[in-house]
């Protein structure tokens, strides 16, 4: 072991349902920021095999080897998947004063319902954008487009190779266009994020 | 060789010398393996301790000497390796007591990874080491169709732990475990299992039950298993002097009774389906049988328990009747 | 190659590189990747003439292992928790029978009650089996652990457990560089067992031995054992010298030099704890940590002398010996039986429940500050107000009152 920095450059916390690609999602951004040549680390909580059941993933990117795998407790971004979690208790336990809340919602910010959310946050319709192009409700790959347009945690070049290397063929070129499109959307809606969370 | 029916020539001579050489039993040829030798330290009269050398011999007949051996935890893998000396003439390898069945699997696959798939594997096991603690892997086995002959070394019950009940242990017999005392008369009917009519539900290429009365017989299902591959089974009868409470002397009679009673049909199964039985010439009371073995004397005396008696010999009819047994029946 | 892989897979890559000859799987969380993983590589004929024997327990993937491994082949299995427990009677029947099987744990809970989450409680119930047990403290260490081990099974003939936390390890994607087929098979030859089920050889493995022989046979055992701790740090310096990785060997220790207090700990904790020292490193308090990597057969000397230097010990246990305490702490005590180093015992961890900074930190600054306890076991991370509520329950209950109509 060497001496290193403490704290990850990065820490994103995924919320969902079994079956929507939580996980899926965390691996995707570990990828894409290790194919430009940061540290990360991608990791599942933890059940039996069950869909609808809620999951969690964490991911960490770092700029330094990653030497803990504890969970991530302090996100700098949460990404709720699946909007019925919203108002689960804990769900935005952790998230950073100056963090970033990214949801899958058709709502605007201030509909949610989180007036004591002090973090920014934005909301990209994922699950219509997926139906639309993909005919069913993937909200993943949209959000990770989101997430790197509004983070720059990755680059959006990154993240479709990443997924282009994960979903094969037809299914790659697809998902890669999603995520296009969620980034174009943050982009659109991280101005209107930005000045509802200075509300309440 | 004239085409005339000799009847000295038959099942009960170890070899003859009116049978042409290719017809004579391995165990009449002096150059035979000896795969268990003498030395051990089996009871006088052991059933399994002939059985094992009976079938032995006639798997390294049959694969030219390459053969390797798993034996389970028994009376035959205790009397036959105290430390530091050892009966066995073929390579041989000490198992768990449940588990003869998956390590028999793991040599066979390591064999066919290493090229070295021309060498055979036998499993070995007694009845509790097949029928209850070796059942899961014994079926494991079997499912995967793993390329094993598993032969079980039946005589009825945990022997060498001192004559304790297994789930082969036949209706009424007693053992230290169901000793005829208080309401019981031995061991209850309605349990056990048939192990060779498990390994038939299963499908396995070749199932065959033979005893130690028979051995020509038994030697022909050991060569014929061993002309197939996939996962095979025999389960061969085995008298035990001592748990049964029979005469030393008697072990070959008590089998030959056992199957001329009904009470263990002898058969052969392909794919699952009987293939062939071996009829009884003369069908015996069960009580001929079981007047033989003071693990059922209890059944008899004064008052005794004639209408045990009397369910054990409807159970003889049955199988009987079950396996087409008695000559000139058709199945 | 460094790729981002995740953990499980990467294990699984790199046990198919060494050329396994029977591979025996039942799966169990949170093993099943590996399984899963090492099919497809059999399938697409990445591990070489590997035989994949799908069987029906734990406890036929082990006697699998046995049989495989006795009739000449290389033979693994992974597993975890109760899984390992069902195994556990092929365990000492693989390690008498002087078998090198190599086998990955997971280590997870033992139930009941059921829990499919991290801690060490698995290995350690079958620390007396024999076996030699390593610990991986991340998923790179994890990978060239199982390199490591076959060398060291086959060198010794004694059979490895590799130990990786499960689903944090397992599951956990992450940069891994997955040493390649040349650096794998400069390091490992082909098995030569040192005995063997030949036709042409006919030996008898496994005899009965009685109360003549039986004290020497363990006794040999037992020398053998201890030699290997040399065998072992010699197989992690071959390692890197290979590979120019520093994984595996006894211990690993991280700015131990003028550490005062030095946490001790198995697995992944070990990366969170690193953390942890330098944050307070910064802070100006001496601490260190050393982590122990083989964990059976116990390092003594070298543990001892590690911390000649410490005034505090503080061990980190993710398992529980009910009824005495824990079974590292008592390692550790025994080891410094004698010396003025006060050795801190301390639980946390069980069942998933996560071993995170803040409890790593609190746990260092309390030893600094002499606000531990050096004689009880300290629960580091229970929920005591809840615990002693349970307990009071357990007091006053029915046994209290006196039943109806019984005279004195």
């Amino acid at each position: 072991m060497t001496t290193h920095g403490t704290r990850a450059a990065a820490e994103v916390r995924f919320h969902g349902r079994g079956g929507q690609g939580v996980v899926t999602a965390a691996e995707l951004l570990s990828v894409a920021a290790f194919d430009q040549g940061r540290a990360s680390q991608a990791i599942p909580s933890f059940g039996s095999e069950r869909t609808g059941a809620p999951v969690v993933a964490y991911c960490r990117v770092a700029d330094r080897p990653i030497r803990s795998h504890d969970p991530v407790t302090s996100p700098g971004v949460v990404v709720v998947q699946d909007p019925t979690m919203l108002h689960v208790p804990g769900i935005l336990t952790g998230l950073r004063a100056d963090g970033l809340l990214l949801v899958n919602s058709t709502r605007r910010p201030d509909e949610l319902g989180l007036p004591d959310c002090v973090a920014r946050i934005v909301t990209v319709p994922a699950s219509d954008v997926s139906r639309a192009r993909l005919g069913r409700p993937l909200p993943n790959t949209v959000l990770l487009g989101a997430l790197a347009g509004l983070t720059g945690i990755v680059s959006l070049a990154a993240l479709q190779k990443a997924i282009r290397e994960r979903f094969r063929g037809d299914a790659g070129e697809l998902n890669a266009a999603l995520a296009a499109e969620g980034h174009r959307l943050a982009q659109e809606r991280s101005t209107e994020g930005a000045s509802h969370a200075q509300a309440g | 060789m004239t085409e005339l029916k000799l009847y000295q020539v038959g099942t009960f001579a170890a070899g003859n010398r009116l049978l042409d050489a290719s017809e004579r039993t391995e165990q009449s040829d002096a150059g035979r393996t000896n795969s268990i030798t003498s030395g051990h330290r089996a009871c006088r009269g052991c059933g399994e301790a002939l059985a094992a050398r009976v079938v032995l011999d006639a798997a390294m007949r049959a694969s030219d000497g390459r053969m390797v051996t798993v034996n389970a935890t028994g009376c035959l893998e205790v009397f036959s390796t105290p430390y530091p000396e050892s009966a066995w003439r073929v390579p041989w390898l000490h198992s768990l007591f449940g588990n003869a069945a998956a390590v028999a699997s793991g040599v066979a696959a390591s064999l066919r990874a290493q090229g070295r798939g021309d060498v055979r594997v036998v499993a070995q096991a007694g009845d509790g080491g097949t029928v209850d603690i070796g059942i899961g892997c014994l079926s494991g086995m079997f499912e995967r169709n793993d390329d094993v002959l598993f032969v079980c070394y039946d005589n009825q019950g945990y022997m060498n732990t001192g004559v304790q009940r297994s789930g082969a242990t036949p209706p009424a017999a007693s053992t230290a475990t169901t000793r005829p005392v208080g309401s019981r008369v031995g061991n209850a009917f309605g349990t056990g299992k048939s192990l060779p009519v498990i390994a038939m539900a299963h499908q396995i290429p070749y199932v065959a039950t033979a005893t130690v009365a028979d051995l020509h017989d038994l030697e022909r299902k050991v060569a014929t298993a061993m002309s197939m591959h996939g996962s095979r089974y025999l389960h061969v009868l085995v008298p035990c002097p001592l748990g049964w409470g029979t005469s030393s002397s008697d072990t070959v009679r008590v089998a030959r009774l056992a199957a001329e009673s009904g009470l263990f049909p002898v058969f052969e199964a392909v794919d699952g389906e009987i293939d062939g039985v071996r009829r009884i010439r003369r069908q015996v009371p069960v009580e001929e049988y079981l007047r033989l073995q003071a693990r059922f004397a209890h059944l008899f005396g004064d008052p005794g328990h004639p209408d045990v008696v009397e369910r054990l010999q409807r159970q003889a009819d049955r199988s009987i009747a079950h396996f087409g047994l008695l000559e000139g029946e058709q199945r | 190659m460094l790729r981002q892989v995740e953990g499980s897979r990467a294990v699984a890559e790199t046990v198919a590189r060494c050329r396994p000859d029977v591979v025996a799987a039942y799966p169990i969380s949170p093993q099943t990747h590996i399984v899963e993983a090492l099919s497809d590589l059999v399938a697409e004929g990445r591990a070489g003439r590997c035989e994949f024997l799908m069987v029906e327990s734990e406890f036929g993937a082990m006697s699998a292992c046995i049989g495989a491994s006795a009739a000449g082949g290389r033979a693994y299995t992974a597993t975890a928790s109760q899984g390992l427990l069902f195994m556990a009677e092929a365990l000492p029947n693989a390690s008498g029978l002087r078998l090198p099987v190599v086998m990955t744990v997971a280590n997870r809970a033992l139930g009941a009650p059921i829990n499919i989450w991290n801690d060490h409680s698995d290995a350690m119930s079958q620390r007396d089996a024999g076996w030699i047990q390593l610990f991986a403290s991340s998923n790179q260490e994890a990978v060239d652990l199982h390199v490591q081990a076959f060398v060291v099974a086959e060198s010794l003939h004694v059979p490895v457990m590799v130990n990786m936390d499960g689903f944090v390890l397992t599951h956990a994607m992450e940069g891994i560089d997955v040493p390649d087929q040349d650096e794998v098979d400069a390091l490992l030859p082909p098995f030569r067992p040192l005995h063997v089920l030949d036709p042409d050889h006919p030996v008898t493995i496994g005899a009965m031995v009685g109360p003549e022989a039986f004290t020497e046979v363990k006794y040999l055992e037992a020398r053998r054992q201890l030699r290997s701790l040399d065998a072992i740090q010699e197989v992690a310096d071959r390692f890197h010298r290979v590979t120019g990785r520093r994984s595996g060997g006894l211990t690993s220790s991280y700015r131990l030099e003028d550490a005062d207090v030095v946490l001790i700990g198995l697995g992944s904790l070990l990366g969170t704890a690193a953390d942890v020292v330098d944050e307070l490193r910064d802070e100006g308090l001496a601490v260190g940590l050393l982590g122990v990597t083989c964990f059976r057969p116990w390092p003594l000397d070298e543990i001892r002398d590690s911390l000649a230097d410490a005034s505090r010990v503080v061990v980190l246990n993710r398992a529980l010996s009910v009824g005495f305490g824990t079974v590292l702490g008592a390692d550790v005590r025994l080891t410094l039986a004698g010396s003025q180093v006060v050795v801190h015992d301390v639980v946390a961890g069980l069942g998933g429940r996560p071993v995170t900074r803040d409890l790593v930190r609190r746990l260092l600054v309390e030893a600094v500050r002499g606000e531990l306890s050096d004689h009880q076991l300290t629960f580091a991370d229970l929920d005591v107000d809840l615990a002693e509520r349970e307990l009071l329950g357990e007091l006053v209950g029915p046994m209290d009152v006196e039943p109806e109509g019984v005279g004195r």
